[in-house]
């Protein structure tokens, strides 16, 4: 426990490493490359949308980070820690977190189960015998989370009899549960209608404020209300960077992009 | 295996206590099966009702790792034997020269402990694959498992094994006796069915169901599903050699056919005919298998036949369950149900809002 700690990594632990650091990280399917050489470094607390056409590689990109996928190459820090050859749910255990393009739910579970068994997940009651007490922290854990995405009064609907933008509501909430400290959404707004996509802005600006996160966001103008900087990607790799503003006008990103891939 | 999400069910944060929330069918139960030994005969009490429930015991490890593991073990016979062997090299048998005689409360902790650990190894090498490899896998080490304790005559006696493996003269009585035996397998019975019931809804037994329904996701949760599993096993082996021991005292021996290919196999069968949704369908699979291995044989031979078709006519039953309802016993008892609440207006479920 007690080992000597080097300069870099108590300054890692004191925070001042980047959340997230891409350095040279490629993701190849047999001959096609999904992720070619992506460097990329987001700090603490910061908000990211990251863009680009069907394809690009945006949710492989999500995959690498989370170990869904092992990256074919490259490195991958988490607070400074090195999470490339991790398996998915010990960085989940070091306050990673996603939610999936396809929600993946337990649709038989009731909404406040389905957040309650990702409390459990990354806490130590994992492998109870149990079962929870009235008073379980972490069942008031799950009720506080509920709360927090709008639902309390789905609490005990079953997901399956959820509204869609219901769904992907309790997607962010389960990607909540316990403390995460970096989360990357996966077009949490697709085929949301404009109602519920005023409800998601709401809820993502009403993260805390050390809770940084990437998002991937087909629609410009909802990536621009939650996120302070923007990542294109085109074909599997990293096209441009910036503050929204200078992406919004950069008459490159117009010309591939904006111009009208997608409506 | 198909995903079958809806069948994982709810935290049961208990609104009423416990007394309120058992059923009506419960108490029923229990008191027809507490009341037993007043009417039924010693063969009943003990030939039906003690294998019923050891059977069911052993079936219940394979339900609880099948049903919501989604893992299909053929070892739980293999670990259930693993516990008789050890209870009667550690405790007394007639084979003086290899049993211990250590007292039973220092015999039966041990026995299930390397029960246990056996099932812990056997759930660390069998997660590793799936469905049909599984049942390879654990098949394979039943197999290895027979083959070693026919051969071993320094720990395991060889062919003969062991004989005059009792239970212990426990507050004076002779838990051998039928009565006595029927009341020690009803209450390991009861105990083990409880806990896996209870063990389902808490937070180790969900997570179980969700590595089942979605491995990807428990593990975008912080789960570990590998680790998950294999416990699944460990546990499972608890169960597994509680039914051994009770199995080995109830035939006072334990010899490598008791853990041989067929009696896994009859597990398999057990836990299928009755059904893996529900703990209950392995008791009821068990007491199927034990009317007809016991009665079937008879009435073959009332009606001329030979008594080897035992074998071909729970085949039979097997293939006919299956064929009809995967799901076994429990299965066509839901189906019934389903179509008894069907409103013949709508034609949809009663319960639906
Ligand atoms: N598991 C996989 N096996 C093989 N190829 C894959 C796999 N996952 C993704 N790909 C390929 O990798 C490329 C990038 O896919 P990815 O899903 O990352 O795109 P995306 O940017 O998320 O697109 P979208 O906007 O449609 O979600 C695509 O060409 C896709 O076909
Ligand atoms: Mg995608």
């Amino acid at each position: 426990m007690n080992a000597p700690v080097s300069v870099s990594e108590r300054l890692n632990a004191t925070g001042t490493a980047n959340a997230l650091e891409l350095r040279g990280v490629s993701k190849l399917f047999g001959a096609l490359a999904a992720l070619q050489d992506i460097n990329i470094s987001v700090k603490p607390g910061e908000r990211r949308a990251v863009l680009g056409s069907n394809g690009a590689g945006k949710t492989t990109l999500f995959n690498c980070i989370t170990g869904d996928f092992l990256a074919t190459s490259g490195s991958i820090r988490f607070f400074g820690e090195d999470i490339s050859a991790f398996p998915p749910h010990e960085r989940i255990r070091r306050g990673l977190r996603r939610t999936y393009q396809i929600s993946l739910l337990f649709t038989g579970l009731s909404v406040r189960d389905n957040i309650y068994l990702s409390c459990v997940g990354v806490s130590r009651s994992r492998f109870s015998f149990l079962r929870p007490r009235r008073n379980d922290a972490l069942v008031a854990a799950a009720d506080n989370l509920v709360d927090m995405v709008h639902l309390s009064d789905e609490r005990d609907t079953i997901v399956s009899n959820l509204s869609y933008g219901q769904q992907r509501q309790l997607e962010i909430a389960v990607a909540l549960a316990g403390a995460p400290r970096f989360i990357l959404f996966d077009e949490p707004a697709a085929g949301l209608s404009p109602t519920e996509r005023r409800e998601l802005v709401e809820i993502l600006n009403g993260l805390p404020g050390h809770m940084g996160y990437i998002i991937i966001e087909h629609d410009m103008d909802v990536a621009l209300r939650v996120a302070e900087s923007v990542t294109m990607m085109h074909n599997g790799q990293i096209f441009k960077e910036g503050k929204p503003a200078e992406i919004e006008e950069d008459p490159e990103v117009q010309a591939l992009y904006l111009g009208g891939v997608d409506g | 295996m198909a995903v079958i999400e809806d069948k994982i069910g709810a935290v049961a944060i208990e609104p009423k206590t416990w007394f309120e929330r058992i059923p009506a069918a419960y108490w029923l139960v229990g008191f027809v099966l507490l009341v037993m030994p007043t009417f039924a005969s010693n063969f009943v009490l003990f030939q039906i009702f003690g294998w019923t429930f050891i059977l069911g015991i052993i079936a219940l490890s394979l339900m609880f790792l099948g049903g919501y593991g989604g893992m299909v073990s053929m070892a739980q016979m293999t670990i259930a034997g693993c516990a008789g062997y050890m209870i009667a090299i550690f405790g007394s048998s007639a084979i003086t020269g290899i049993s211990m005689g250590w007292p039973w409360f220092v015999a039966i902790p041990f026995a299930l402990i390397i029960a246990v650990l056996l099932g812990t190894l056997i759930g660390w090498l069998a997660v590793r694959t799936e469905g049909i490899y599984t049942i390879m896998i654990t098949l394979a080490i039943a197999a290895a498992f027979f083959y070693f304790t026919r051969q071993n005559y320094v720990i395991f006696n060889g062919f003969s094994g062991f004989n005059g493996v009792l239970p212990p003269q426990l507050f004076g009585v002779d838990w051998r006796g039928p009565i006595a035996f029927y009341y020690l397998t009803l209450f390991w019975a009861a105990l083990c069915y409880f806990a896996v019931l209870y063990i389902s809804r808490a937070p180790f037994g969900l997570a179980l169901q969700g590595v089942r329904d979605n491995q990807r996701r428990m593990s975008a949760l912080g789960y570990n599903a590998t680790a998950h599993r294999v416990a699944a096993y460990a546990f499972a082996a608890l169960l597994a050699g509680i039914g051994g021991i009770l199995l080995t005292w109830q035939s006072a021996q334990i010899s490598p056919g008791t853990a041989g290919i067929g009696p896994a196999i009859d597990i398999l069968v057990v836990a299928v005919i009755g059904g893996m949704r529900h703990p209950i369908g392995a008791f009821i699979g068990a007491f199927i298998y034990v009317i007809l291995k016991t009665f079937a044989l008879d009435a073959l031979v009332a009606l001329g036949l030979s008594g080897e078709r035992f074998q071909l006519l729970i085949g039979l039953g097997f293939l006919v369950i299956v064929f009809w309802s995967p799901d076994g016993i429990l299965g066509l008892w839901e189906k019934w149900k389903e179509s008894r609440n069907k409103d013949p207006l709508v034609d949809r479920g009663g319960d639906a809002p």
